[in-house]
């Protein structure tokens, strides 16, 4: 076979971070799901102080040239480290909130000028209770 | 109801602060008393957004917390005062000797810090300041999240980093 070699694929890349084990399991479950866990870097903020775990942020975002950092809480250190080391990186985004349907969303189509905007639509949508089906629309994010 | 808590934690408003000592506490106020962050609307906005709807977070430099301090110890809910290093506690306490109990949440490795638990690591400054403190009848205990056992001062200056 001698067809021409397919274009390199750009692979959009992103860092995870979270409390604990939150970005290791986040990634296993997708990786399980799609097979694109690699789409994914991983960090934990254990034990780790705010001007550590920004450097950490930043280190990660550069090594994969991320374009998303997201996070689990609102209120975590992860999410302010993130968005400090955000503030000078324009092109990097963050997403807190995240679920595995955010995860989910946007690793099919990193490339979606409206990539972001989709995933927090998708991963807002997916939060139900049951029985007596969803709860209101337009609830708080926290 | 007094202020609940009155904790050193260098990450502010975070996950351990609202959910792990918020929800047993039932805090409905958080007053972050920071030099720096009092006079930035960036940094404000950046912990606000930590604080869950229901929890109101007031920035205050040490000289309007000392101000403003009584009128927070008799607000109505249950409130954590946070600085984020021992020498704003310290300045603060210098003149709010209402203050009685300090809890150590988080002070992480720095260059010039020493391990002293696994979440506190204290410059030769900080352990001097904590000790004065001490000796001046502040009840001061190591304790990241309600569930761990609090371990007074004198426990914490002999660890290391266990």
């Amino acid at each position: 076979m001698s067809s021409p070699r397919p274009a390199p694929l750009v692979v959009r890349r992103a860092v995870i971070a979270g409390h604990g084990d939150f970005a290791a399991g986040m990634i296993s479950a997708v990786q399980a799901i799609t097979g694109k866990g690699d789409s994914f870097r991983p960090l934990s903020n254990h034990d780790l102080g705010p001007a550590e775990l920004e450097d950490q942020i930043r280190a990660a975002i550069t090594a994969v040239e991320a374009r998303v950092v997201f996070t689990d809480l609102p209120a975590g250190s992860c999410t302010v480290a993130a968005r400090r080391v955000a503030r000078d990186l324009p092109e990097v985004v963050v997403i807190t909130g995240t679920n595995l349907s955010v995860l989910l969303a946007w690793v099919f189509a990193p490339d979606a000028p409206t990539a972001c905007e989709n995933a927090v639509d998708r991963g807002r949508r997916a939060m139900a209770a049951f029985p007596g089906g969803a709860f209101a629309e337009g609830g708080g994010a926290h | 109801m007094p202020i609940e808590l009155y904790r050193i934690d260098d990450r502010l408003v975070h996950g351990q602060v609202v959910v792990g000592w918020g929800q047993p506490l039932d805090v409905t106020y958080v007053v972050l008393v920071d030099d720096t962050i009092a006079t930035s609307d960036w940094e404000q906005e950046l912990y606000r957004m930590g604080a869950p709807p229901e929890m109101t977070v007031s920035f205050e430099s040490v000289d309007s917390a000392v101000a403003r301090l009584a009128e927070y110890q008799s607000r109505e809910g249950h409130g954590i005062l946070l600085t984020g290093d021992v020498d704003t506690m310290r300045r603060l306490i210098e003149r709010a000797p209402s203050i009685t109990k300090v809890n150590l949440g988080g002070i992480h490795h720095r260059p010039g810090r020493t391990a002293r638990l696994r979440y506190i690591f204290l410059t030769p400054d900080d352990e001097r300041a904590l000790r004065e403190l001490a000796a001046r009848g502040v009840t001061i205990t190591a304790q990241d999240v309600p569930a761990a056992t609090p371990l007074p001062l004198e426990q914490v200056l002999a660890g290391t980093g266990e």
